[in-house]
C-alpha cells in the first residue's frame, strides 16, 4: 500500500561517510532502542539517510523536498526506486526532518526547495542511495547463498540468483550488518522501470480523501490559535495599544505584541478573530505612508532615463541605434503581485523550556527552524521542524528572512511570558495573506532596438527598474554577481536572440515592500517584456512573429526545436475561427526551453478569451511525462490569472486588494484548452515547476496584437483598453 | 451546545451560534479535510454538503447548520465514482482545494449524472485551484460520467 506517514520524533539521523565522487549520502545510523523496544522491532535496513527497508518489504523513501503540488514526493522516489529496482507498491513516502544530509546539493548548508531544481539536484545523489542500497543487498542474498554478487540481480523488491529468489524484506537483517559498496554502480542505461514512465502520483489518494497533513491541519494537544494585527503600512509598528475589550471577550486567552503587530491568542480561530477585531492599535506607519503606485511607477520610469548597473554588454548600443534604418522604442510595467497560495500561511509551534517544536508548510526548512531557534533562545537542534505538506508554495513559502515562521516563534515567546504555555498556531487570514507582503517586485523596463534594411535586429538596449530579491538575503552571496541581482535579469540579460550590440542594465531600487521569488521569479517579467517586444520588431519589419524568432535562433538548436514544435502542433499560419488570433512566444528558464502558443479571441467591449494553449517544452531528460504535462497546465494557468487579472496596488501606504473578490484567479470557465509536447530529450535534465509560467502572458499579448493592433505593455491586461472605440 | 450531524454522526459543540461552521467542523470536530481559503464564499475550498446541496462553510453559521445532514469530504467513500476518477486523472497537484472542488463536483453528478462542459463550467466556476488542474477536474467529472451508472451517482456519498 502506497502512502505518506510521518517521520517519528525517534527518527534521529546523523550524517556520514563521503562517498562516489566526493558525493555525500548522508549514510545515517539510528541510536540504539531501549531493549524491549529493540527486540519488538522487526529488522529494517538503513542504508543510507534517504530509504529504510522493512522486513514487512515495505520500503520507505524520505524525501527532502517539500510537497506543494510539483509532484516531488513521486518524482524522487522514482529516482530511488529506479536505481533500487524496488517493487513500486511497496514505497512509502516520509518527509525528511532537517538534518545535514538532507542538504540541497547546489545551495550549500541549507534544505529548501525551488528554483524548479528537486529532479535536477537530486538525480544523481538519489539514484547512487538506490543503487547502493541495492548492492546491499545482492551482497546480502549472495553471503546467504554462497554465490557470487555477479551471479545475482534485483527485480521488483527481490534478489534472483542461479537457482533462488529472496525479497528485500527477506534480505533486510542481513544486509544491515554489511558495510556500503566503496564503488556505487549504476544500472545500464537504455532500460528503465520508473523514469520517463508517466507514474501515478503517490499521494493522490490522501489529497482526495481529505486526509492529507497541510500545515494548517496540523494538531498539538492544547493547541491555542493565534491571528495577529499587523501594520496597514508596511514598516509601521505599533505605538500603543489597548486589550481590554479583546482580553474579556469568549475563548480569548491573552493579546500580545510581537514586532510585527499584535497578537491575539485563544482557544480557536473564530474566537481570536473577533479578539483582534476588538482591539485598539496606534500605529507608527513610517516612511512607507504615502506610498502610491502611480507615483513609484513615474520615479521607475525617471531612473530607466539613466544607465545602471551593466549586466551585459555586445558591440556598441548607442552608434547600432543611431545608425540603425529604423527604431523602435517602448516601456513595459507589471505590477506586484501576491503568490495567493492556496493555503494562507500558518505555522504552529510548541516551545517548551528546552525545546521547541514546528509544524510548517515550508520550502526553507533549515533557515526557518534556525530563525526559530534564535529568537526563542534556544540552539538549533533543540528545534525540531516538521514539514508537512504546502497547500501551494510558488516560492512564498521559501521566505529567506522567515517571515512567518519566525513571527510565530516571537508569538509563542511572548505568549510564555504571558504565562500561556501551549502550542499556538499562528493562521494568516486570506486577507493578511494577500496584504501581508513579499511581493513578485514591481518592474519598470524600458526597451529599444534598430533594425537593419533588411528588417533584422542590430541593436537592443533594455533596462530594467525593480526591487532586488536578494539582497540582505542568505541568497545574496551566491546570486549577487557584481551589485546585480541575477533574478532581476535573467531572461533578459541572457536572451539567446542573434542580435550584434546589446546592452542590458539594471536599477534595483530600495522601497521598502518586502519581495520575494513568485514562481519563475525574474522570468515573470522578462519574458513577457523580451518576448513581447520581438513581436513588436517582427511586425516593425513585415516579418512573421514566428520566422522572425528563427532567424534570430540559428545558433540554438533546442530553442528552435520547441518553437517548431508549438508552430507545427498549433498549425501556425493555419485558418482560424472567425476573430480569433495567435501569438507565440519562446523562453528559456530553470534549465528548460519552452514556447506557446495562444489562441486568443477578444469581444468588442474588450473582454479577452483565451481558446486554446499549445505548449511544447524540451526539459532535458524526464522523470514523470505525466508530472510535466500537469506542471506546464498548472504553470499556464497561474500565469493566465497573472496576465488576466492581478496586480497589487498602494494608495496611502495601504494594499488596495485583499482577497479573492478584488485579487481574482482564472476560474473553470476560463480554462483555455491546453496540450503539452514533451522534446524527446537525452541532454541534461531541467525543472518543470516554473518554466511554464513566463511564455503565456507574451504570448496571450502577441494574439491581442494580432486581432486588435493593440500592443499591451502593461499588465494585467485591461479589457477597457481593448475596448472597440 | 450546538448539535450537528456530519457524515451521520451526532457532535455535541460548544460554540458562538454565528462562528462559522467551517472552523467548527476543522476545530471542533476535527475534520480536517475541509478547508480554508477565503472565508468570504470566494474560492470553494470550503464545501460541504448541507441537506445534499453543496454550501459554503465559511459563509454558513454553525447555528443554520443545526439539525441538518452534513456532508464533509471525509463521508464521501472511496468507492464514489468521482473519487476514482480523481485518482485515474491523477487531479491533484498541491491538492488544499481538491476536497472543495470534489464535493462541489459529486453535487454536480448528483443532479446531472452527464454533465456538458458548459455544465461544468457553471458548478465548478466557484472552486478556485490556483495549481490549475482544471483541465484534469473536467477530464475526470466527464470520465466519473461514463464510470458510473445513474444509479450509483444519485446516491452521492452519504448526503
Amino acid at each position: 500500500m502506497n502512502g505518506i506517514v510521518n517521520i517519528s520524533r525517534r527518527d534521529f539521523l546523523k550524517t556520514g561517510a563521503l562517498l562516489g565522487g566526493g558525493l555525500i549520502l548522508g549514510f545515517s545510523i539510528e541510536p540504539e532502542r531501549s531493549t524491549s523496544e529493540a527486540s519488538n522491532k522487526p529488522a529494517r535496513f538503513v542504508p543510507n539517510a534517504f530509504i529504510r527497508i522493512g522486513a514487512d518489504d515495505s520500503v520507505t523513501i524520505i524525501v527532502n523536498k517539500s510537497e506543494m503540488g510539483q509532484g516531488v514526493y513521486t518524482s524522487l522516489p522514482m529516482l530511488v526506486a529506479e536505481e533500487l529496482e524496488a517493487d513500486w507498491s511497496k514505497i512509502l513516502i516520509k518527509p525528511a526532518p532537517v538534518d545535514h544530509a538532507y542538504d540541497h546539493t547546489q545551495w550549500g548548508p541549507m534544505q529548501g526547495t525551488g528554483g524548479s531544481s528537486s529532479v535536477k539536484s537530486e538525480w544523481e545523489r538519489l539514484s547512487k542511495v538506490g543503487a547502493a542500497a541495492r548492492m546491499m543487498l545482492i551482497a546480502a542474498a549472495a553471503d546467504i547463498w554462497k554465490v557470487n554478487p555477479d551471479k545475482c540481480r534485483a527485480e521488483k523488491s527481490f534478489v534472483i540468483g542461479p537457482d533462488q529468489r529472496l525479497s528485500y524484506g527477506q534480505l533486510a537483517e542481513r544486509a544491515s550488518t554489511l558495510e556500503p559498496p566503496k564503488e556505487i554502480v549504476l544500472k545500464k542505461t537504455g532500460h528503465s522501470e520508473f523514469i520517463g514512465k508517466p507514474m501515478k502520483r503517490l499521494d493522490t489518494p490522501d489529497k482526495i480523501h481529505g486526509t492529507a497533513v497541510f500545515g494548517i491541519d496540523a494538531k498539538a494537544p492544547e493547541m491555542l490559535v493565534a491571528v495577529v494585527a499587523r501594520s496597514p503600512v508596511f514598516g509601521g509598528k505599533v505605538k500603543s495599544f489597548k486589550a481590554d475589550k479583546a482580553k474579556v471577550m469568549p475563548g480569548v486567552k491573552a493579546a500580545v505584541q510581537v514586532d510585527t503587530g499584535v497578537a491575539v491568542i485563544a482557544d480557536d480561530f473564530w474566537s481570536a478573530l473577533q479578539g483582534r477585531a476588538a482591539l485598539e492599535i496606534v500605529w507608527d506607519e513610517g516612511p512607507l505612508a504615502s506610498l502610491d503606485t502611480t507615483k513609484q511607477v513615474a520615479e521607475y520610469a525617471s531612473m530607466a532615463q539613466k544607465l545602471g548597473a551593466v549586466a551585459r554588454k555586445e558591440g556598441d548600443v548607442d552608434q547600432a541605434l543611431k545608425t540603425a534604418s529604423k527604431q523602435i522604442s517602448a516601456e513595459y510595467t507589471v505590477p506586484y503581485l501576491a503568490h495567493a497560495t492556496m493555503e494562507t500561511l500558518n505555522c504552529l509551534i510548541d516551545l517548551r523550556d528546552d525545546s521547541c517544536e514546528l509544524w510548517v508548510s515550508s520550502q526553507l526548512q533549515t533557515v526557518d527552524r534556525n530563525s526559530a531557534a534564535s529568537i526563542v533562545g534556544l540552539k538549533a537542534e533543540q528545534v525540531k521542524l516538521n514539514t508537512t505538506y504546502l497547500g501551494c508554495g510558488f516560492g512564498r513559502k521559501a521566505n529567506p528572512h522567515s517571515d512567518f515562521v519566525s513571527e510565530a516563534a516571537h508569538v509563542a515567546k511572548a505568549a510564555r511570558q504571558a504565562n500561556v504555555k501551549r502550542p499556538i498556531k499562528v493562521i494568516w487570514t486570506r486577507e493578511d495573506d494577500t496584504m501581508g507582503g513579499y511581493y513578485r517586485p514591481l518592474w519598470y523596463d524600458r526597451i529599444a532596438a534598430g533594425l537593419d534594411k533588411d528588417g533584422a535586429p542590430v541593436a537592443w538596449r533594455h533596462t530594467i527598474v525593480g526591487q532586488s530579491i536578494v539582497a540582505g538575503t542568505p541568497f545574496e552571496k551566491g546570486l549577487m554577481k557584481e551589485g546585480i541581482d541575477q533574478t532581476s535579469v535573467e531572461g533578459a540579460a541572457d536572451t539567446p536572440y542573434a542580435i550584434p550590440n546589446i546592452l542590458v542594465d539594471l536599477h534595483s531600487p530600495k522601497i521598502g515592500v518586502p519581495v520575494q521569488w513568485w514562481r519563475s521569479v525574474g522570468h515573470s517579467h522578462t519574458a513577457f517584456v523580451v518576448e513581447s517586444f520581438i513581436d513588436e520588431l517582427a511586425h516593425a519589419a513585415g516579418k512573421d512573429p514566428y520566422e522572425f524568432r528563427v532567424a534570430l535562433l540559428k545558433n540554438h538548436p533546442r530553442n528552435l526545436g520547441v518553437l517548431k514544435l508549438a508552430a507545427e502542433k498549433s498549425g501556425w499560419g493555419k485558418p482560424l475561427p472567425v476573430g480569433h488570433t495567435r501569438g507565440i512566444a519562446v523562453h528559456e528558464s530553470f534549465g528548460s526551453i519552452i514556447s506557446q502558443v495562444a489562441e486568443v479571441s477578444v469581444k468588442p467591449d474588450g473582454k479577452v478569451t483565451v481558446h486554446k494553449v499549445v505548449c511544447a517544452i524540451d526539459c532535458g531528460k524526464t522523470v514523470n511525462p505525466d508530472t510535466i504535462k500537469a506542471q506546464m497546465e498548472g504553470g499556464i494557468v497561474f500565469g493566465l490569472s497573472a496576465a488576466l487579472h492581478d496586480e497589487i496596488t498602494f494608495k496611502n501606504g495601504r494594499v488596495e486588494q485583499s482577497n479573492f473578490n478584488d485579487y481574482p484567479m482564472l476560474r473553470m470557465e476560463e480554462m483555455p484548452v491546453v496540450e503539452v509536447y514533451i522534446v524527446d530529450s537525452k541532454e541534461a535534465p531541467g525543472g518543470v515547476g516554473e518554466p511554464g509560467v513566463p511564455p503565456i502572458a507574451p504570448a496571450v499579448c502577441n494574439a491581442i496584437f494580432a486581432s486588435t493592433g493593440k500592443r499591451i505593455r502593461s499588465l494585467p491586461i485591461r479589457p477597457a483598453d481593448l475596448k472597440k472605440a | 451546545m450546538i448539535s450537528l450531524d456530519v457524515n451521520g454522526k451526532k457532535y455535541e459543540v460548544e460554540a458562538a451560534p454565528e462562528e462559522p461552521l467551517l472552523w467548527v467542523i476543522r476545530e471542533k470536530i476535527g475534520l480536517t479535510g475541509t478547508k480554508y481559503g477565503c472565508g468570504i464564499a470566494q474560492c470553494g475550498a470550503c464545501t460541504v454538503h448541507i441537506n445534499g446541496e453543496p454550501e459554503r462553510s465559511c459563509q454558513t453559521s454553525v447555528k443554520d447548520a443545526q439539525g441538518k445532514k452534513i456532508t464533509t469530504i471525509e463521508g464521501i467513500p472511496e468507492s464514489h465514482p468521482v473519487k476514482k476518477a480523481w485518482i485515474e486523472d491523477d487531479v491533484p497537484q498541491c491538492g488544499y482545494c481538491q476536497p472543495g472542488q470534489i464535493m462541489s463536483a459529486v453535487a454536480l453528478m448528483k443532479k446531472n449524472p452527464s454533465p456538458s462542459d458548459d455544465d461544468i463550467d457553471q458548478a465548478m466556476t466557484g472552486n478556485i485551484c490556483r495549481c490549475g488542474t482544471y483541465k484534469r477536474i473536467r477530464r475526470a467529472i466527464h470520465r466519473a460520467s461514463i464510470m458510473a451508472p445513474d444509479d450509483t451517482m444519485a446516491k452521492g456519498g452519504k448526503s
